[in-house]
C-alpha cells in the first residue's frame, strides 16, 4: 500500500525539498501496515531521514513525535500502531530541545 | 568539532583558520592578514552542538569535519572539502554502532587525524565511550572492537558531561600505539593498532571515591596533551590535579607547580616547542569558573616543573569563565597560534606563544570546541 509521510520544514533539505514523500509499504493490496514497516521503507529510500527519527537500535528519537492521521503513535501502540490507507504518516519534532 | 589539527608543524603561512563549536551551531574564524584580524561566519548546522570538529591537512588539501548533535535529529558526522563552503554527510551514516553492539550513538566527542603517512586513516571518540576507526578519509567509520569489548567497560562510569572518549593520541613514531582517554575511566593505551588495550593511570590519585590512590581505572581525565620534542612525554589535566608522563603514559606524576589549582578541563601542548605546554584551571569542581574573577592562561617551558601566569589581554577582573576540553587548541604554527572559547561565547587569540591575547570573537553561543590550523598549506 501507499503511505505519505509528512516531512518537517527542517528536515526536507535531505529528501530534495520535499514536504511529502509517498512510499511504497509491502503489497499493495494490504489494508493496514505498521509505523515500523513505513520507517523500513523510508530507511532504505531515505535513510538520511530515517536516522533523524530513530537511532540504531530501531527507537523512535526522544524528541521526535510520529503522528497518524492526528494521533500521536506514543498515545496509540507505538511503532506497532497500524496505519491505514489514508492514513499521513507525519514527522513532528516536539516542544523541547534548545 | 572538536577540530584536531594534524600534527605538523607550519612555519610558512601566518593564516589561520579557527572552527569554533557552540551549543548552537558551527562558527568560523578567519584571518587573511598574518593573524591580525579575524572574520567571522556562521553559524553553519544553526541549532545542533558542535562537540567535535577536526582540520584535517595530511593529504595536501584541507579537509574538514563536524560532530554535531540535534536535540530533535540525533547525531551526524559531516565533512567538507572546500573549507566549509559545502558540506556532505553520506547517505549511509559514516558513524554508528554496528547491531551487535546493542548501543546508539549519542555524540561525537573526538575527531581525531591518525598517522601523517596514513591520510585516509580518521579516529573517532564518541559517547557512549568507544573508538571508531575510519581508513577510507572518514566516508565510514568501523568500531574498535578491542576497546569495546574490554571487560573493563561495563564498569565504567560517566562523567558530568557523559560517558565519553574524548581524547585520541596517536605516537607519531610508532602508528601502532594508541592513547585514548574516557571520562570517568582514564586513560587506556594500545600496542598493536586497537586490538588490546590496558588501562594506565598510575599515579592519577582519585579524590573522588574514598581510596582513590591506587585505583587501575575509573580516573576523571579530562584531556591529555602529547610533547611536542618527546613523544613519550604527556601532560594530562584530571578532574583533579595535573599529571605528566616521561614514559608514554605507563607512569603519571603530579605537577604541583601551580599551588591549589588542580581542577579544569583543556590541556595543549605547544605545537614545535619541547617540554612547553598550557593551563587553563578554574576555582575547583564546585565552582567552575576561572578563579578570582581573573582569566589566567598558565604556561611551562621546563614541562611541568615550573608554571607562569600569562595574563596580558586577558580580563582580570569580574571575569568568571568557564573553558571546555576541547575549547582550546594551537593552530600548530611557530610563533603558536593559540584560541580558546568560554561558555560566555568569548574567544581570545594569542599569536605570540601565549604572550599577549586579544578578543577575536564575542557575544557567541557557549563554546564547546575550538580548533585551528593554517589557512593554506
Amino acid at each position: 500500500m501507499d503511505v505519505r509521510v509528512c516531512v518537517p520544514a527542517q528536515l526536507r533539505d535531505l529528501v530534495g525539498g520535499n514536504a511529502v514523500l509517498e512510499l511504497s509499504v509491502g503489497d499493495a493490496a494490504d489494508e493496514a501496515t505498521t509505523v515500523t514497516s513505513v520507517l523500513d521503507a523510508l530507511a532504505a529510500e531515505h535513510p538520511a531521514l530515517e536516522r533523524r527519527v530513530r537511532d540504531e537500535q530501531g527507537r523512535t528519537r526522544r524528541h521526535v513525535n510520529l503522528f497518524i492521521g492526528a494521533e500521536n503513535m506514543r498515545d496509540l501502540d507505538g511503532p506497532s500502531t497500524a496505519i491505514h490507507p489514508g492514513q499521513d504518516l507525519s514527522i513532528i519534532p516536539a516542544v523541547s530541545g534548545g | 568539532m572538536t577540530m584536531t589539527t594534524s600534527p605538523d608543524v607550519t612555519q610558512a603561512t601566518t593564516d589561520a583558520t579557527v572552527l569554533v563549536g557552540t551549543t548552537k551551531g558551527l562558527f568560523a574564524l578567519h584571518s587573511t592578514d598574518g593573524r591580525n584580524e579575524f572574520e567571522l561566519s556562521g553559524p553553519t548546522f544553526p541549532g545542533e552542538e558542535v562537540y567535535a570538529t577536526c582540520i584535517d591537512n595530511r593529504s595536501g588539501t584541507t579537509r574538514l569535519f563536524t560532530g554535531s548533535v540535534s536535540n530533535h535529529w540525533g547525531p551526524v558526522l559531516r565533512r567538507s572539502d572546500d573549507l566549509g563552503a559545502t558540506w556532505t554527510e553520506d547517505e549511509a551514516a559514516a558513524l554508528r554502532f554496528p547491531d551487535s553492539a546493542d548501543a546508539s550513538l549519542a555524540r561525537i566527542w573526538q575527531l581525531a587525524p591518525g598517522p601523517g603517512d596514513q591520510p585516509d586513516v580518521i579516529y573517532a571518540g564518541v559517547e557512549p565511550a568507544a573508538l571508531f576507526r575510519s581508513d577510507d578519509g572518514g566516508r565510514s567509520f568501523s568500531l574498535v572492537d578491542g576497546l569495546w569489548n574490554h571487560p573493563h567497560r561495563t564498569q565504567w562510569q560517566p562523567g558530568g558531561g557523559g560517558l565519553c572518549l574524548h581524547t585520541v593520541l596517536v605516537h607519531p613514531d610508532d602508528p601502532q600505539r594508541l592513547l585514548i582517554a574516557i571520562s570517568a575511566a582514564g586513560v587506556y593505551l594500545s600496542d598493536d593498532g586497537g586490538s588490546s588495550w590496558r588501562a594506565s593511570n598510575r599515579g592519577i590519585v582519585v579524590g573522588f571515591v574514598p581510596d582513590g590512590e591506587d585505583l587501575e581505572f575509573g580516573q576523571c581525565v579530562h584531556k591529555v596533551a602529547r610533547d611536542a620534542g618527546d613523544p613519550e612525554r604527556l601532560y594530562l589535566q584530571h578532574h583533579g590535579g595535573i599529571y605528566r608522563s616521561d614514559n608514554g603514559g605507563d607512569q603519571w606524576t603530579a605537577m604541583t607547580g601551580i599551588a591549589g589549582m588542580d581542577f579544569g578541563f583543556p590541556v595543549v601542548a605547544h605545537p614545535s616547542r619541547p617540554s612547553t605546554a598550557y593551563l587553563l584551571p578554574l576555582e575547583s569542581d564546585m565552582f567552575r569558573c576561572t578563579p578570582d574573577g581573573q582569566c589566567i592562561v598558565w604556561k611551562t617551558a621546563d614541562a611541568g616543573a615550573t608554571w607562569e601566569p600569562l595574563t596580558k589581554g586577558l580580563p582580570q577582573q569580574d571575569a568568571y569563565l568557564s573553558v571546555l576540553r576541547d575549547a582550546f587548541t594551537t593552530d600548530g604554527q611557530d610563533p603558536a597560534g593559540l584560541y580558546f572559547g568560554t561558555r560566555t561565547g568569548e574567544i581570545y587569540a594569542s599569536t605570540d606563544d601565549g604572550d599577549g591575547w586579544r578578543l577575536i570573537a564575542q557575544h557567541l553561543p557557549p563554546v564547546l570546541s575550538v580548533r585551528a590550523a593554517p589557512t593554506s598549506i
